[in-house]
């Protein structure tokens, strides 16, 4: 299985170290040409959302990367990559794949003083340690989103057919569960 | 619950600085060259009245920013907004976790506060970013509480000279622990003057245990791709962008060069035609070596 990492900022090592050790096969995109070969998977990574829109454009990443989501590439979007996918961020007009449903909120916890760790259940996982750094939420899920988990009652992963997105980072968590259910996700659908 | 959100304070800041790797982190002045910063793909903006070679050129006493000055560049962006003050001035750190400030830099630019006390970093909830030539250096800061480094290099030169000593040292340092024997660790830990678990984790991990960037000097694409290319996780660039002749087009080719930095085609393409580079002083020409305050 070859997993797909964007890179053009952010911690997108993180999630390659979680991801080899499970077994699957990463590679970085920080351009074009990293896009020839197989992909099975895609990993949006926490970093700053304004850079990776900004980046993702100007690299010419962004039109082969939204269509591949949009014909059903499985992808793991995490903080900054959830405001990636998101259709709606809340009081911006800018948008990026927005293939999504979902209105999400940046910064919505404030500043680094913000920031927090907690654990939650997750649906279909169990209990995960979160760790939110000037994260973001979802205001408002669309129809056919699945509601993963709620903190504090508000929503911090969402499922939508080949799209898991969360607020928090389990790259930097040291548990893989989140990982593995990914991988899970698109070896059944291969199968499928 | 608060208890269990607070206690893991140090690992989240330590974290925020994982979030800016691969980025770069502009000096910014005022909250219009902040939003310029931003648009040109900054991945945080240091807010600061005067930049490192206007400081140099100013010479007095440099002191922290105007508290007016730096919430009017946190309501401009949204990215984080770093803030300096001098070193071992714990008060005006305090102001500066008082504006929440996402970010302190107790930075060798401004005029060191006290000659002999860094900040004690550990009792503050906002997360700090010191400078360092060395790893002793890194690794004292780190012991004080600091969650992110970036070597010295020498500010508001524009001559990268400096940097690249510091990176190279930190690295030959490293490499140094990590081939040393177990029994070694001990006495490297008394020679750094830091704790025997801190020269551990370098030695098994082969790296800082907090991200490490680099800063001062850098003013091209190409200085940045150098730097990263000598395993800096990131860019600070200070007087490199608002005192060139495009502060746009070159803020948004040292992004760009920090993501591509081994792709010399694209470093090609991104280097031309920049307009004037800042003009720079070479390290023989300074009468102040800013990198030699707090060791």
């Amino acid at each position: 299985m070859r997993i797909g990492v964007l890179a053009v900022q952010g911690a997108y090592a993180e999630h390659e170290k979680m991801l080899r050790a499970l077994g699957a096969e990463c590679f970085e995109i920080r351009q074009q040409t990293d896009l020839s070969g197989q992909m099975d998977g895609l990993v949006l990574p926490g970093g700053e959302s304004t850079v990776m829109g900004k980046l993702l454009r100007e690299l010419g990443l962004f039109e082969p990367l939204r269509e591949e989501i949009e014909s059903g590439l499985p992808v793991l979007a995490t903080c900054a990559g959830l405001i990636l996918l998101a259709e709606k961020i809340s009081g911006e007009e800018d948008r990026h794949f927005a293939t999504l449903p979902v209105t999400v909120k940046r910064n919505a916890y404030g500043r680094q003083l913000g920031s927090f760790y907690t654990e939650a259940v997750m649906k279909h996982i169990g209990k995960v340690p979160m760790h939110f750094i000037r994260a973001p939420y979802v205001e408002t899920a669309g129809s056919g989103a699945e509601v993963l988990a709620q903190v504090d009652g508000r929503i911090v992963a969402v499922r939508f057919r080949n799209q898991l997105g969360l607020a928090f980072h389990p790259e930097v968590s040291g548990d893989t569960r989140i990982h593995s259910y990914f991988l899970q996700s698109i070896l059944s659908k291969s199968e499928a | 619950m608060e208890n269990q959100r607070e206690k893991s304070r140090y690992e989240l800041n330590k974290e925020l600085a994982q979030m800016l790797k691969g980025g770069v982190i502009m000096d910014v002045t005022t909250p219009e060259q902040a939003r310029i910063a931003q648009e040109a793909g900054a991945c945080a903006v240091m807010a600061l009245e005067r930049i490192p070679a206007d400081i140099r050129a100013a010479g007095g006493v440099s002191r922290m920013s105007d508290p007016a000055m730096i919430r009017g560049i946190q309501e401009a962006v949204s990215i984080p907004v770093m803030a300096k003050c001098r070193i071992g001035h714990f008060a005006e750190a305090q102001i500066l976790e008082a504006i929440e400030i996402d970010y302190i830099d107790e930075s060798e630019v401004l005029s060191p506060a006290d000659d002999v006390y860094h900040i004690d970093k550990t009792q503050f909830k906002v997360p700090f970013v010191c400078g360092a030539r060395d790893l002793g250096e890194a690794l004292r800061r780190i012991e004080e509480g600091a969650s992110m480094i970036r070597t010295k290099g020498e500010p508001g030169t524009g001559d990268v000279i400096q940097a690249v000593r510091h990176m190279r040292q930190m690295n030959r340092e490293i490499a140094r622990i990590r081939s040393m024997r177990e029994d070694e660790l001990f006495e490297c830990a008394k020679e750094l003057q830091v704790s025997y678990d801190l020269v551990k984790y370098v030695h098994e991990n082969g790296r800082l245990p907090v991200v490490n960037f680099a800063a001062g000097g850098v003013a091209t694409p190409a200085d940045a791709a150098l730097m990263m290319q000598l395993g800096a996780e990131g860019v600070f660039v200070g007087s490199g962008i608002f005192k060139s002749g495009d502060p746009q087009k070159r803020a948004a080719a040292i992004v760009k060069a920090v993501t591509n930095y081994k792709d010399a085609k694209l470093l090609a393409e991104l280097s031309e035609n920049l307009g004037e580079a800042m003009v720079g002083i070479n390290e023989q020409e300074i009468a102040l070596l800013m990198a030699e305050r707090g060791k």
